[in-house]
């Protein structure tokens, strides 16, 4: 199999539409016949960061290669940018408003869980510019560095 | 149990897949937090909740579920509807609350997480 790549835009204006472009990867991870547990981590880790690009950062884009061994997700948004990784990747901090969890989201569960469904997680943030992160969820075991 | 039971025993309306209701589900959970449901649950087949979005189908997608019970009288819109029905899920409407709800699966046999 030849490596696919997909391209998505996310809109950063429409809540109702967040979840599309994971939803599609999901299709097609399972079109191609990857391990349901394999297509389950890649679409909780990228809706995840979808909807964190959404709430947060007024959109973005995603970048995703799947090849036999590796999914690898690249999200990149131009939002306000990460102040404390290391407090955001606490389980149960949140920055987001209250009409976010009025939505069923915010409870400071989206990073931690990226992490928890994902083999690498990379973050590259800078306030008031944007962030960036790196995703890979190995197909079989990881490869040993 | 059944897709079919459950709207039994919680007087339900079927909303969308009707034809798959006999369906074997043997795990649900109860949230209107959709960022606890990616967080905690695993392999439940039946989501009940009170939160009526297009990201509660979106989190049932990305969760492999089967159903969603929508508690409290909540109606989805036609979008929502349409939305699950391209995914192959059954959508119910109950008028239990959802601790009622929740009750009456599990004393029929329905279980969470890992059999408890």
């Amino acid at each position: 199999m030849e490596s696919v790549k997909l391209h998505y835009d996310v809109s950063g204006d429409d809540f109702t539409r967040a979840g599309e472009a994971s939803g599609n990867v999901k299709h097609v991870l399972k079109e191609l016949g990857f391990d349901p547990e394999v297509v389950r981590n890649v679409s909780i880790a990228m809706y995840e960061g979808e909807i964190n690009m959404v709430i947060h950062a007024g959109g973005g884009e995603i970048d995703v290669e799947i090849s036999p061994d590796c999914v690898s997700m690249v999200l990149t948004d131009h939002g306000p940018g990460i102040k404390d990784v290391e407090l955001a990747m606490k389980a149960g901090y949140s920055t987001a408003p209250d009409r976010v969890r009025s939505l069923g989201f915010g409870a400071g569960m989206g990073l931690p869980n990226i992490k928890k469904y994902t083999d690498e997680m990379a973050i590259e943030t800078e306030v008031d510019v944007g962030t960036t992160m790196r995703l890979k969820v190995y197909t079989a075991d990881k490869p040993s560095a | 149990m059944t897709v079919q039971k459950i709207k039994e025993l919680l007087e339900a309306q079927v909303l969308c897949g009707e034809s798959l209701l006999g369906r074997e589900v043997h795990t649900a959970c109860g949230s209107d937090m959709m960022s606890d449901v990616l967080a905690f649950v695993k392999e439940q087949a039946v989501l009940l909740t009170g939160l009526v979005n297009p990201q509660v189908i979106r989190t049932a997608e990305m969760m492999d579920m089967q159903c969603i019970v929508f508690v409290r009288g909540k109606q989805p819109d036609e979008d929502m509807k349409a939305l699950a029905a391209e995914r192959g899920m059954v959508l119910l409407s109950t008028d239990y609350e959802m601790f009622t709800s929740c009750g009456m699966l599990y004393a029929n046999g329905l279980r969470g997480r890992s059999g408890a």
